[in-house]
């Protein structure tokens, strides 16, 4: 029960569509604590990555696409986001180098070392109201179902699924990094844009696997 | 046989803006004309945010084997300058260095410093010294000059030029002042930092001590004090 590169496609083009679909939402969430363009941005970079998936149709690793899709997303998303999702996908790749099949610890991780280019790039900790409050406990429960004998596709979904709980749970806090750190108690009651980011494309990878 | 021209280390400019990145190289190049500044500023569409691309080429075009100091301004200004550096070779890689240092006063403390010929580091703490440096009392009622008792050397004179030390005429100041190797002091605070001479605040009228330590630091008195009397070629 792995995936392969044509869940890697699929991952990245239905991240595509949804980022596109909720540009106005993660906008709006933005807008509110920080400069407004987290969904603008977001869709900008993984637009820019559908031309170059159609000529990449030879790729034979999930690694190679999502190495390209890093790159893409550093050279165009131009926000914070970019080098953040960037280096997440450049070290979730050279995690899973040369593996054209994935298993439950190749998820891992993958998922592990996303989060690790994250908090290295951008020195988050848990509780700053950033994506790492999606992505640790994406990977707290990817693994937690990996010890439990899931497969690939529910490894996934179980990432996604603490990723979207763990969006909900930056609403009431302070933040201490990112422009929102600049508001203070005034970024009480907002979700973190790039947590909520992070759900969706978590959810998109469970969603691809579950369809695969 | 002409001496080669020793290398600069180079300055790359990251802003969200355009406009910005753009501005401080001309603020900076009043000051530093013959060093490479790069302005990387915004987006490729010309929107607000950074353009990895911009920056690593900025990065290259200003490493030209001195080194190259990156100063930026917001959150995303520096991640992106930091995610170019980790995919440069690890042999250049060694020579270039983000600075923690506010863009504009940071930027240009750090083209002057280049612009003298300082080496990386020196670039790098010009540009970091000029972000919470410890405020000094202001001496700028000097007054005549006191011999001092251990022979210290020192002349007073009275600022000319229209607009006194501001950024030109003072950058002007610290580059004739590193020429010399001697301990200076522009009413107590140190004649090769420019930003420290800057934020004494003098205008024209107003007298300024050169002081040195000791005998062997009379000709770098005379000659700064010599400069100022000839009020910088300004009115």
């Amino acid at each position: 029960m792995s995936v392969d590169v044509a869940w890697a496609e699929a991952w990245i083009r239905s991240s595509a569509k949804v980022l596109s679909e909720h540009r106005a939402e993660l906008n709006t969430l933005d807008r509110e604590i920080g400069d407004g363009d987290h969904g603008e941005n977001m869709d900008r970079g993984f637009q820019a990555m559908l031309p170059k998936l159609d000529s990449l149709t030879d790729a034979a690793t999930p690694a190679e696409l999502l190495k390209a899709l890093a790159a893409t997303l550093i050279s165009t998303v131009g926000g914070a986001a970019g080098p953040l999702y960037g280096t997440a996908y450049l070290k979730a790749a050279a995690a899973v180098s040369g593996a054209a099949e994935l298993d439950g610890p190749a998820i891992i991780a993958l998922l592990t070392a996303g989060r690790d280019g994250i908090v290295l790039r951008g020195k988050a900790e848990s509780g700053d109201k950033t994506m790492i409050d999606a992505w640790t406990p994406a990977v707290d429960a990817a693994t937690e179902a990996a010890a439990a004998g899931a497969s690939a596709a529910l490894i996934l979904a179980a990432a996604a699924d603490a990723a979207e709980a763990g969006a909900v749970a930056t609403e009431p806090w302070v933040a201490r990094k990112g422009r929102a750190s600049y508001l203070g108690e005034r970024a009480i009651g907002h979700r973190d844009p790039g947590a909520q980011s992070t759900a969706l494309i978590l959810r998109c990878g469970a969603d691809a696997a579950a369809q695969a | 046989m002409a001496e080669p021209v020793p290398e600069r280390v180079g300055l790359v400019f990251v802003s969200h803006s355009a406009l910005i990145a753009q501005g401080l190289v001309e603020l900076a190049r009043q000051m530093a004309p013959t060093i490479t500044l790069v302005a990387a500023g915004g987006r490729p569409d010309g929107g607000i945010g950074t353009d990895f691309d911009a920056i690593a080429t900025g990065i290259a075009l200003a490493e030209n084997g001195a080194g190259a100091v990156v100063l930026c301004d917001l959150g995303s200004a520096i991640l992106t300058a930091e995610t170019a550096l980790e995919f440069l070779d690890d042999e250049v890689r060694e020579r270039v260095r983000i600075a923690d240092a506010p863009l504009v006063e940071g930027g240009v403390a750090a083209a002057v410093a280049a612009e003298i010929g300082g080496d990386l580091d020196a670039v790098i703490a010009a540009a970091e010294s000029s972000a919470g440096r410890e405020p000094e009392a202001r001496t700028d009622t000097a007054g005549g000059a006191v011999p001092g008792d251990s022979g210290t050397v020192s002349r007073t004179v009275t600022l000319r030029n229209r607009d006194g030390l501001h950024a030109r005429p003072a950058a002007d100041f610290v580059k004739l002042a590193s020429t010399f190797d001697a301990a200076v002091t522009v009413n107590g605070k140190d004649a090769h930092s420019l930003l420290g001479i800057m934020s004494l605040g003098l205008t024209r009228g107003m007298k300024v001590e050169i002081s040195g330590p000791d005998e062997r630091s009379r000709a770098a008195v005379d000659a700064l004090a010599d400069l100022i009397e000839t009020g910088f070629g300004e009115e």
